[in-house]
């Protein structure tokens, strides 16, 4: 039996149920909804960029521990960052995720990556890999739409 | 097949008190399944139920020994098949008492059954304004396919809420029903829920105000005898994977009259009598619906299940299903934070539950660690799960081959999820 320890390690039940920036901003530059057909998880992202920089990035809505727990430390370690930056942290982290083959990053963005380490035990339970992935893919819709997408997005 | 099952093979007629007692464990060795999986604790029959040896065994038998197209050959072995797969259509007759085998359509499952009915009797009975009544209650498909004939030809889809307890809310339902109800589409038993709904009552108003009646008889024909006859339905479907069957095989019953006067669905093969490039004449019922080389095999399959559900006693899976049930709620219900959503008056083999704080599928993953199979999410019922408020529930179902010990390993992992959890 794989350890269930392995997966809800205690960072993951942390933010899965005292999510960080669990709140909606006012009035965002960028936005997008992610929804998971299958789940019923459904989460907004809100996301303030100044330039190219991200300046406020918080979320809302409901869903398992694990992709709770994935939109809160992704917006932990989001903010500050450039959308170049984010960007990179997307691919590399669903690469990560999805088994893919492995994505460079600045090394400067090294210590941030580190932080998304606890989720890497959703590689072992393909069943579960959407939920990790659910807010990175709004993430990643609402950069390439430059704004607010009206659409949900689906990881399937 | 083991010796213990041969018990079961007794004709019901012979003399009933020397059945021997329906024993779950006993059944549960017909299943091969489980003697693969040995520690699995499979509760989720209601999705698909598993097979046991003897439809396994008549599966590749079947192709071994009697495989040729039907209606077809003049041969001895396509008369053989032939044969077999019009028997099949006897053993359902018997399985619902239809009044005909003529009656028996076979269907890819339920799904495909509601849909022919939808776009055969439902486009050429209905007219732009003519209502089809549904529940709350439905599975996705027994709502989409008259959302998709509303778009179609213009009906009305109206939807008879259920009660807060999780029962059809029948005085509302009497509410919808008019002089321009056509039609009402409702679950036997609720598949998310386990709410066994009144069906004899439903038709009897439906029939009051002229609505013919179609019943989803998913969850209801692995689990209860059903008397088409006596329910007095209109159209009844169900599908042979969840009654111990292959996949891919289903049943459409409908009365004669009905089935008579609707247009063929599928056109090709088998369901003509006679084709020119001007004209062609279809088929009788049932076989003008039957277009096409059927799942001749997985027919056969399905009158080997329902057999050895026969031969098991119908009554005594009914008994042997709410006892496990009633055993079940009692279990859940001493779980601290465990919410069991309700099922109305009668609930039957399905237990759909939520845990405080744990979402459905981190509870899922973690049964699933403890080798307990179950349902996390909507189980096709989206309008649902929005009426309760919830974005999914884990719901566990039973079949034949469940006892008490697997409900036991179900509270076990239900409560090491809470200590995983902190709840």
């Amino acid at each position: 039996m794989m350890d269930l320890r392995d997966l809800y390690q205690d960072i993951i039940l942390d933010h899965g149920q005292k999510p960080r920036n669990f709140r909606e901003i006012d009035h965002p530059t960028h936005s997008a909804k992610g929804h998971n057909p299958l789940c019923g998880d459904r989460i907004n992202l809100y996301l303030t960029v100044e330039g190219d920089r991200i300046t406020d990035v918080a979320f809302q809505g409901r869903g398992c521990a694990i992709s709770t727990a994935s939109s809160s430390l992704m917006t932990e370690v989001l903010k500050g960052k450039t959308l170049d930056e984010a960007d990179q942290m997307f691919r590399a982290f669903h690469a990560k995720i999805i088994g893919g083959e492995a994505v460079e990053i600045a090394d400067t963005l090294e210590d941030d990556f580190e932080r998304l380490t606890p989720l890497e035990g959703v590689a072992a339970y393909p069943a579960r890999v959407k939920c990790a992935t659910l807010a990175w893919h709004a993430l990643e819709a609402a950069l390439k739409a430059g704004g607010k997408v009206a659409e949900p997005v689906k990881t399937e | 097949m083991s010796k213990d099952s041969d018990l079961h093979r007794q004709p019901v007629s012979i003399a009933p008190v020397s059945r021997p007692a329906f024993d779950p464990r006993v059944v549960k060795r017909d299943f091969p399944i489980f003697r693969n999986n040995p520690d699995v604790v499979f509760l989720d029959s209601a999705a698909s139920a598993q097979k046991p040896q003897v439809v396994i065994d008549a599966v590749s038998s079947f192709y071994e020994r009697d495989y040729a197209n039907v209606h077809r050959g003049v041969y001895g072995l396509s008369q053989r098949a032939t044969d077999k797969y019009e028997a099949a259509r006897e053993t359902v007759r018997r399985f619902l008492n239809a009044k005909t085998a003529k009656e028996i359509v076979f269907v890819r499952g339920a799904t495909e059954a509601i849909n022919l009915v939808a776009q055969t009797w439902g486009v050429s009975a209905l007219k732009a304004g003519d209502e089809v009544l549904v529940t709350e209650l439905e599975h996705h498909s027994n709502i989409v396919p008259w959302q998709m004939l509303r778009d179609r030809i213009g009906i009305k889809l109206v939807v008879a809420p259920m009660d807060p307890t999780g029962g059809l809310d029948l005085a509302a339902f009497e509410e919808r029903l008019s002089s321009r109800t056509k039609l009402v589409a409702v679950t036997h038993v609720a598949n998310a829920l386990g709410s066994v709904l009144p069906v004899e009552a439903i038709v009897e108003r439906a029939h009051k105000v002229g609505a013919k009646v179609l019943i989803d008889g998913c969850q209801a024909a692995p689990r209860m005898p059903v008397d088409v006859q006596a329910i007095g339905c209109d159209f009844y479907v169900f599908s042979g994977h969840k009654t111990y069957g292959p996949t891919g095989i289903g049943v459409l019953w409908g009365r004669f009259d009905l089935l008579d006067a609707m247009p063929p669905w599928q056109g090709g093969g088998d369901m003509i009598l006679s084709v020119t490039f001007e004209h062609t004449d279809f088929n009788e019922v049932p076989h003008k619906f039957e277009a096409g080389t059927p799942d001749i095999t997985g027919t056969h399959g399905l009158a080997v299940a329902l057999d050895y559900m026969e031969a098991l006693g119908r009554d005594r899976i009914l008994e042997h299903e709410e006892r496990l049930t009633q055993y079940g709620e009692e279990a859940l219900s001493r779980i601290p934070g465990v919410k069991l959503l309700g099922a109305g008056q009668r609930r039957l083999a399905v237990l759909s539950f939520e845990v405080d704080g744990i979402h459905p599928h981190d509870l899922a993953t973690i049964l699933d660690q403890h080798r307990v199979a179950v349902r996390a999410g909507h189980h096709c019922a989206q309008p649902l799960m929005d009426r309760l408020g919830v974005p999914a529930t884990t719901r566990a179902s039973f079949g034949i081959y469940n006892d008490e010990s697997d409900v036991d390993a179900l509270v076990d992992a239900i409560k090491a999820a809470k200590e995983l959890f902190g709840r």
